[in-house]
């Protein structure tokens, strides 16, 4: 036995030594990966996940990579990532810009998905999510110019929900209307037609992952007419009537704006300009 | 043609003295196979977006035969689960085919008839010969179970399966399906490795894939048999092919009562043995005693 002991003491040592370096150097490997793998977890703004994709987090953990929501876009615009693009490797990914989602009814694309990382509890492809259409460009919208471009409301797939057209005066002139897209993130599915369509050499309105375009007000945040809506009356200290202070006969009311207490008369084409009954005298013309 | 009693000749290469006694093609008949085995699997999935014949759809990590047969690599989807996501059962399905699959032909027989990487690692290796590069660097071959431990644990910690952001094996597969990018310069990186650094470098010692095939493989029906151990001639080319040859030592030399079976888990099934033995020591069988598949020179009666 005693002989024995210097060599296998020896032999335990290499062995150790050996194992030791072996675990070292594919730790390091490994921890290389793992930092890799996190920084591939924030999605980049041009890369729009297919229909039903699972948030990020999830999303690298459940995609095999395997391409079959790729095989089975009709349409063919879907992606696997390479690895030299800013996005796990091997995941799908389209750019609205170049060929946008076309919401097929039967979404086949989340049906080929084998792991669920688009998720198959997505049945309508309105109710997708996969990203935001933000007007990014004041500057270069044409309808903010006070044109009737009115592209990306008239593509939408889920016109005048998704996108509306908002009109405000137009100050430049003074005497137009602007019509303002305005993007609800209720009903905006992400799938890019608006930035496909947008007739600028670069898209003023595009489409961003969810994470990037959404805001979430702070979960302490109460809109006070919508709470007073839900309760059925204010939640504070009751309404006090505001009074104005108007001239004898006229009355203010918010929302309608100036009226008389008297119903005007219907009008008679013997009656004098300006002698409505009711208006104050102050108002009543002629004499002013 | 009768075996020459081979007193060594001075620079016969592996598998010269087989080519004497059997015959090239009988020589090379389970290489032959096998290459058209990778090859045609590859060109399986190929077929779909080349000639838009859609046979198989998807990659090896989960593939879908004329929408009837789904096949999963039980690899990434437990990589996957590690990382915190249960998969539609369809995969699952696929998985449990694929866990069959190998069960019956052998764990690593992934590594050897499909895995598109053995094509370019075999090259690596041809060409390490021909040029006569000498030389290895020294990794043990169990550190491909630390690579396997690894990637596993960083699934875990990552919640995200990390090493299919690297893998080698499903970047050349998938890549050559659906775009490869610069994956090429990763599988390059692969190539030289073997061929400059080490011999047998990626699958023989570092490939986690195939680390866990082995696992299957531990429990794996098809084997190779040594049915006739006694003729073996010590001409050594076996051990000279072979990209485990550590496997064969025990069942060839009887170590330690080792039965005339090739019971290592890491031996891939590739066959190479069969055909470089001139002396037909070597045959595909099963694990159990006395099924041995009918080889030798009569290549064509193989009926079972």
């Amino acid at each position: 036995m005693d002989k024995d002991t210097k060599p296998s003491t020896a032999a335990r040592r290499q062995f150790l030594a050996d194992t030791a370096r072996m675990a070292c150097g594919v730790g390091l490997l490994g921890l290389g990966i793992g930092l890799y793998a996190r920084h591939a977890r924030a999605l980049p703004p041009a890369a729009i996940r297919p229909p039903g994709a699972l948030p990020e987090k999830d999303f690298s953990a459940a995609c095999i990579r395997c391409g079959m929501c790729v095989r089975d876009c009709p349409f063919d615009i879907l992606h696997l990532a390479k690895p030299e693009e800013p996005l796990s490797t091997g995941t799908p990914y389209f750019v609205a810009r170049q060929a946008p989602c076309e919401m097929c009814e039967d979404i086949p694309c989340v049906k080929a998905c084998p792991t669920g990382a688009l998720n198959h509890a997505l049945k309508d492809i309105n109710k997708s999510k996969m990203g935001l259409a933000v007007l990014v460009d004041h500057e270069t919208c044409l309808n903010f110019l006070g044109l009737r471009c009115d592209i990306c409301y008239r593509v939408c797939p889920v016109i005048d929900k998704a996108i509306t057209l908002e009109p405000q005066t137009n100050a430049r002139t003074g005497k137009h209307t602007l019509f303002i897209p305005v993007v609800h993130s209720e009903h905006c599915t992400g799938c890019g037609k608006c930035e496909k369509a947008c007739p600028t050499e670069i898209a003023a309105i595009k489409v961003f992952p969810l994470y990037m375009a959404k805001g979430q007000l702070s979960s302490h945040y109460r809109l006070g007419w919508v709470e007073k809506e839900k309760a059925g009356g204010s939640l504070v200290a009751p309404d006090i009537e505001h009074r104005y202070n108007m001239p004898e006969g006229m009355k203010y009311e918010s929302g309608k704006g100036l009226s008389t207490d008297a119903v005007p008369p219907a009008p008679t084409s013997g009656a004098a300009p300006g002698s409505a009954a009711g208006l104050p005298k102050a108002f009543q013309g002629g004499k002013l | 043609m009768s075996a020459p009693a081979a007193p060594a000749a001075p620079v016969l290469r592996p598998g010269a003295e087989a080519i004497a006694a059997k015959g090239w093609l009988a020589a090379h008949k389970w290489l032959l196979l096998r290459r058209a085995s990778q090859v045609g699997i590859l060109l399986l999935f190929l077929l779909g977006p080349w000639f838009g014949l859609w046979i198989v759809k998807g990659n090896l990590a989960f593939s879908y035969t004329l929408n009837f047969l789904p096949l999963a690599d039980p690899y990434v989807i437990l990589q996957s689960m590690l990382a915190g996501q249960v998969p539609e059962k369809l995969a699952l399905i696929g998985v449990a085919l694929v866990v069959l699959l190998y069960l019956l032909i052998g764990g690593r027989a992934y590594c050897a008839w499909v895995c598109p990487v053995n094509l370019l690692t075999d090259l690596a290796y041809w060409m390490r010969v021909r040029l006569g590069l000498k030389g290895s660097a020294h990794i043990s071959r169990p550190t491909r179970y630390w690579m396997l431990g690894m990637t596993l644990v960083a699934a875990a910690a990552t919640g995200s399966i990390a090493w299919e952001m690297v893998n080698p094996v499903s970047m050349l597969h998938r890549g050559l399906i659906f775009g490869i990018g610069l994956a090429w310069a990763v599988l390059l990186a692969v190539f030289l490795f073997d061929l400059f650094v080490m011999r047998h470098g990626w699958c023989g010692h570092l490939c986690p894939v195939g680390a866990f095939y082995s696992l299957i493989g531990r429990f794996s029906l098809a084997r190779i048999r040594l049915p006739a151990r006694e003729a073996c001639n010590d001409c050594m080319d076996c051990f000279a092919v072979c990209p485990e040859p550590q496997v064969i030592r025990p069942a060839l030399k009887a170590i330690d009562g080792t039965p005339p079976l090739i019971s290592e888990a890491n031996c891939t099934n590739c066959g190479r043995c069969i055909d470089v033995c001139s002396k037909d020591v070597f045959a595909f069988g099963t694990r159990f005693k006395a099924t041995v598949l009918p080889v030798a020179g009569v290549a064509s009666a193989t009926p079972k």
